[in-house]
């Protein structure tokens, strides 16, 4: 993003937070997208926690082999990899992938087919209509659905650590358990919340300006990805940053 | 009535209006017609807030249109309906909703009062029974029609109208311009048409205004068009073999 398409960012995001014309509707598009941002994307997040769980104490694992390292330290670094980083930057990473594309696109077939002209001329704030529902619905989802992934990675890491036989489950227990601090919890949700805007507005931005016709709708979907994965990855650095 | 005056815009170095002026009264059908490129829809997108004009004013019956902030516009823009060249239906909304959405956002009517006006709108375009079909579901012409039912659906006081023939057979074309013929003459509204379209012009053109390259070049009523001395709207009116064989007839 160079200066002035950040510029441009920062104009819509000010008409995005414009008063609502009527809170209901603006309140049942809210709601949609809470489902199509939170539940739709469930069932990848489980999967893809569970997986990155499961392989992350087998890796732990296979490195600390050592008689001085007690095998309750594969718990502990595995319960603070997936709650401080693991699961709200790959989760992030994922949805901007799933959702991301899925926003710029909508969004930018309907500026192609003259269906945000409509709106305007409606007198209706096209992007506070259309745009702050998917944020609102991002900022609250990402952070529910990151502690799903906590969750689920760590029984992950749970299951296969067990199953794998790399640690036992009295082991593995007592050091999810053991020193935990309940801040990096904090930071987590923190960074979600961010994920969770940048993963909304950003292709929301990218697709409310296209120009033209289906190859660059595609364009714009492909460029919101890649510039909110970036920007999560940056923000992730600028959180840790700030909260560590 | 809207009044534009001296209206001026670019693009880059392309300079697509140069200083355009016209009166559209209500009740009858203005058109704005000209070849491709010589800035009609340029026109009609400074003259509803799409494109903000370099020079010159659109006036609202004496509301300056083009100073406007944007909550200000938003008041003159609940008094306009426009039909765009492909319809611009919203693809998640059935027709219903469609029709239903302005009622939603700006009045405060009951579910009920709402859907009567949406059945009246979808009547009077000869769309009864068709509420439940997604904008996938219609045919060109009905997509059309159902573009008209939205935009009357807040009793409009100035109607748009963006091509409405394009991708329309003949037949189809001639029911949409009567339709908005009916509708201006029945609400009294002020009526803009952009097209290129001949069978319109000779059809509902009660005052047109002919552009070439950006600048006004002629003004009249359909009755007149066939008539004139101007090159460049002759050579727009009889471009088409059928226009060439008819001309002395009109």
């Amino acid at each position: 993003m160079n200066f002035t398409n950040f510029g441009r960012y920062l104009l819509l995001l000010k008409a995005v937070f414009r008063r609502p014309e009527k809170f209901k509707i603006y309140l049942q598009a809210i709601f949609k997208q809470m489902d199509f941002i939170g539940v739709g994307s469930l069932g990848l997040i489980a999967i893809i926690s569970t997986f990155i769980g499961a392989v992350m104490t087998l890796q732990i694992a296979f490195q600390l082999v050592s008689d001085f390292i007690p095998k309750t330290i594969i718990g502990s670094v595995n319960r603070d990899s997936t709650i401080l980083e693991l699961s709200p930057t790959i989760s992030a990473i994922v949805l901007a992938g799933k959702i991301g594309s899925a926003i710029s696109s909508e969004i930018g077939t309907m500026r192609v087919s003259e269906q945000i002209d409509a709106l305007e001329i409606m007198g209706i704030n096209s992007p506070g209509y259309l745009i702050l529902p998917k944020i609102i619905a991002g900022i609250t989802m990402v952070p529910l659905l990151v502690i799903v992934s906590m969750f689920l990675s760590i029984t992950g890491g749970y299951l296969g650590g067990t199953l794998s036989g790399a640690i036992t489950p009295a082991d593995y227990m007592q050091g999810i358990t053991t020193d935990f601090n309940p801040y990096t919890i904090t930071v987590s949700l923190v960074k979600a919340f961010v994920f969770g805007f940048i993963i909304t507005s950003v292709p929301a931005y990218e697709g409310f300006y296209v120009k033209g016709g289906a190859l660059e709708v595609a364009q714009a979907s492909t460029r919101a990805v890649v510039v909110s994965c970036i920007s999560i990855l940056a923000c992730d650095y600028i959180v840790t940053q700030l909260l560590l | 009535m809207i009044e534009i005056k001296d209206i001026y815009k670019s693009f880059g170095d392309n300079e697509v209006l140069k200083g355009i002026s016209g009166k559209f009264k209500p009740g009858v059908t203005n058109l704005i017609i000209g070849g491709s490129g010589s800035g009609k829809t340029t026109l009609l997108k400074c003259m509803i807030g799409l494109h903000q004009p370099e020079k010159g004013t659109v006036e609202y019956d004496d509301r300056e249109f083009t100073t406007m902030n944007f909550e200000e516009r938003i008041q003159i823009r609940k008094e306009i309906g426009m039909l765009f060249q492909g319809s611009a239906l919203f693809d998640s909304m059935t027709v219903e909703e469609n029709i239903m959405f302005p009622l939603n956002m700006f009045t405060e009517q009951s579910r009920k009062e709402k859907l009567e006006r949406v059945n009246f709108c979808l009547e009077r375009v000869n769309l009864e029974g068709k509420n439940k079909l997604f904008p996938a579901e219609l045919s060109g012409g009905m997509k059309k029609r159902v573009g008209i039912a939205r935009a009357i659906a807040m009793n409009p006081k100035y109607l748009f109208v963006d091509e409405p023939n394009s991708g329309l057979d003949p037949k189809t074309s001639i029911v949409i311009d009567e339709l908005i013929k009916e509708l201006t003459e029945e609400y009294n509204t002020t009526t803009i048409v952009v097209t290129h379209d001949m069978n319109s012009v000779m059809g509902i053109g009660d005052y047109i205004i002919f552009l070439h390259e950006g600048k006004k070049f002629w003004e009249g009523s359909n009755k007149e068009i066939a008539h004139t001395d101007v090159q460049e709207l002759n050579d727009f009116v009889f471009a088409s073999r059928f226009m060439k064989a008819a001309k002395g007839k009109f």
